[in-house]
């Protein structure tokens, strides 16, 4: 008889070419490579350098996403790139896709959109999958009970190359969530009340498994939201196990299984479940119930507070540079504080609910004046769905930009950048020094956070905005 | 990469806990193509003020830094994003060694893959460089201690194939590559199961 295993190690132990020795790390396969355009031109250059080929193109998907301007081409028809290098950085993805034979969800593609968007969207994220992209918010995938995180450049090329990564294995980290989310409260609000509770490095060497109640009550959206923000916790993998909601969300997506491979793949999907007797190497609770709107108020996404909490004083060097940066006194709530720039999307916060979350709050409402607010969907799709339901008509009307899809102000390469001083409430997934455009404050919320803040100028709670005005 | 034994130079040090990949290197400068190039653009919004002239008050800009090829960096270095231009750039920028109590997974990995000695040291060693700027350091890779000339010494621990890698100067690719048939096994036991 096999020894109680976690989940992780069902899935660990599956992918094993060549376990782990005192010699070397282990040799990994891979199921799924996601690329993009910033992390992998310096990979397909060595690849090229050395005379071999992409082993598994079928297993590669590539996107563009980080560099891609988010507003129309322009009266000629030309693409509004930031600069001359984001323009070549996107053609050369195109180009090394075309040599090494990658499918790549470009401009042409209706299925384009951020990579961690994207691949759940087209059913190419499955349970029980190893999945790497050149990203760290490559945690997403976790949601669906497989092995995803993110890697470096040189990986990646080891990835194209031979399929497999070298990996020592992490240890194991049970986040327990038991209770209910209060309405209104998100998976957003959720992950960064973790965040705060184990800190900024709280997982580093660890694969999370988020169980419990409150999380078997999550959306696959929300699931999604919860794992792509593991890598803010150190941890370089996030888990859900995979379960009814995880099934019905996949069937019947162009790259999930179909006819009697769908029912065998579920029968073996059912199997990735920790079993009973399992230990982890570090265990969390968490009370659902105890869990408010919360907020990031410093320059790391361990630093969070509930909304409307007096915040700490600042006790470490760490604390009071990150005051300074954003301006803010320790004893003061961060409701009432000042906003100028509110960003809905992102791979954390930019899927349809995320959207119908804050139009809710949007609806019949305006944008405060003096407040620029952008909401970018996560993906073309996303975008169709979202204009489907008329949800675009309802930021437009309250002021806001609806853009194309794509990474924009998260990481604030493609030219949706913030101005130096301007306080931004996001609901992507870093608030570092700088990570919105030199000088920019981030404050991480929920989307509906981020909607309440816009009509009100001001860090708002989206409890007051719940029910909707007529328009 | 070369092959890396032994390093030796003084140390600058940023004592800054949770320094992000994000102010290493920011996202606008991540367009490039290339590994190379991106060292002037290491710490950029630290390092430089709005004229773009040298912030005096930033440590690598001092003069006592000039050489420095140590970094002695604050807890958690390297959070945040997997972009490799963070040790590409301070490579680049003249840094071969960074030394902390805590460095991020990814950063470590990626640094040690392209030659830059991601090492973590016990609390009490980190205390005492954070305490001893511009003290000369040897990190012995072979035998995993960091020395100062005055007979400070602390071990480290270093994942012994990462240290085979940077003794001998290899990428670990060729590694992987030498089991192509295990490779090529485990994808035929996979259809055969299918």
């Amino acid at each position: 008889m096999t020894a109680p295993r976690t989940l992780f190690e069902k899935v660990w132990n599956a992918h094993e070419v060549c376990a782990q020795s005192a010699e070397h790390p282990a040799i990994l396969y891979i199921d799924l490579h996601l690329v993009h355009e910033v992390t992998s031109p310096q990979a397909f250059a060595q690849l090229r350098q050395r005379g071999i080929g992409v082993r598994r193109p079928e297993r590669t998907l590539a996107t563009l996403d980080h560099s891609t301007p988010t507003l129309p081409p322009d009266a000629a028809g030309k693409r509004q790139y930031v600069t001359e290098a984001a323009e070549a950085q996107v053609h050369q993805l195109e180009a090394n896709c075309k040599e090494f034979g990658v499918t790549l969800h470009g401009w042409d593609s209706d299925a384009r959109g951020i990579v961690h968007v994207m691949g759940p969207e087209l059913g190419a994220t499955q349970p029980g999958m190893t999945i790497v992209c050149g990203d760290s918010h490559t945690a997403t995938h976790g949601a669906f009970g497989g092995l995803a995180f993110g890697i470096g450049t040189t990986e990646v090329g080891h990835v194209l190359a031979t399929q497999c990564l070298l990996q020592s294995k992490p240890k194991t980290f049970a986040i327990h969530v038991d209770g209910h989310l209060r309405p209104g409260v998100s998976a957003k609000d959720l992950i960064l009340h973790i965040i705060g509770k184990i800190g900024v490095d709280g997982g580093t060497g660890y694969v999370l498994e988020y169980r419990g109640s409150a999380i078997e009550a999550l959306s696959m959206e929300q699931r999604m939201t919860l794992c792509n923000m593991s890598i803010e916790a150190g941890a370089r993998a996030g888990m859900v196990a995979p379960d009814e909601v995880t099934f019905q969300w996949l069937k019947g997506r162009p790259l999930a299984p179909s006819g009697a491979a769908w029912d065998r793949a579920v029968d073996e999907w059912k199997q990735l479940v920790t079993d009973p007797d399992a230990t982890y190497d570090r265990e969390v609770h968490i009370d659902a119930n105890a869990v408010g709107p919360t907020v990031s108020y410093g320059t790391h996404p361990g630093m969070v507070t509930a909304l409307d909490a007096a915040l700490p004083d600042a006790t470490t060097d760490d604390q009071r540079r990150a005051m300074k940066y954003m301006n803010l006194t320790p004893g003061q709530a961060m409701t009432g504080t000042r906003v100028d720039v509110v960003f809905v999307g992102s791979c954390t916060n930019g899927r349809l609910s995320d959207l119908r979350d804050a139009a809710r709050v949007l609806k019949g409402r305006r944008v405060a004046r003096g407040v620029r607010m952008l909401v970018v969907p996560g993906s073309e799709a996303v975008r169709r769905e979202a204009e489907a339901e008329g949800l675009h008509q309802v930021f437009l009307q309250a002021g806001a930009e609806w853009r194309a899809p794509g990474c924009s102000m998260c990481i604030a390469m493609n030219g949706d950048i913030g101005q130096p001083g301007q306080l931004v409430v996001s609901t992507s997934n870093r608030n570092f020094e700088g990570r919105q455009g030199k000088g920019v404050r981030t404050v991480l919320a929920s989307p509906a956070t981020a909607a309440a803040s816009a009509v009100a100028g001001r860090v708002a709670d989206p409890t007051d905005y719940q029910t909707g005005v007529a328009a | 990469m070369k092959p890396l034994r032994q390093l030796t130079s003084r140390t600058a040090v940023l004592a800054d806990d949770n320094i992000d990949t994000d102010r290493i290197i920011p996202a606008r400068f991540l367009t490039t193509t290339e590994r190379t190039g991106l060292g002037k653009h290491a710490f950029q919004d630290w390092r430089y003020l709005e004229d773009g002239s040298p912030n005096p008050d930033f440590v690598l800009n001092k003069p006592e830094s000039e050489g420095c090829a140590i970094l002695v960096a604050g807890h958690n270095f390297g959070c945040g994003s997997s972009r490799e231009h963070a040790p590409w750039a301070l490579l680049d920028a003249g840094i071969q060694a960074v030394l902390s109590s805590e460095i991020a997974d990814i950063f470590r990995n990626n640094a040690l893959k392209n030659g830059l000695l991601a090492i973590v040291v016990e609390a009490e060693a980190h205390r005492w460089l954070l305490d001893h700027p511009g003290v000369e350091l040897t990190i012995d890779v072979a035998e995993g201690f960091v020395q100062s000339p005055d007979g400070e010494r602390f071990g480290f621990e270093l994942d012994p194939f990462a240290r085979h890698c940077l003794l001998e100067g290899v990428d670990p690719l060729g590694f992987i590559q030498q089991h192509e048939d295990a490779i090529e096994r485990f994808e035929q036991d996979r259809q055969a199961a299918a």
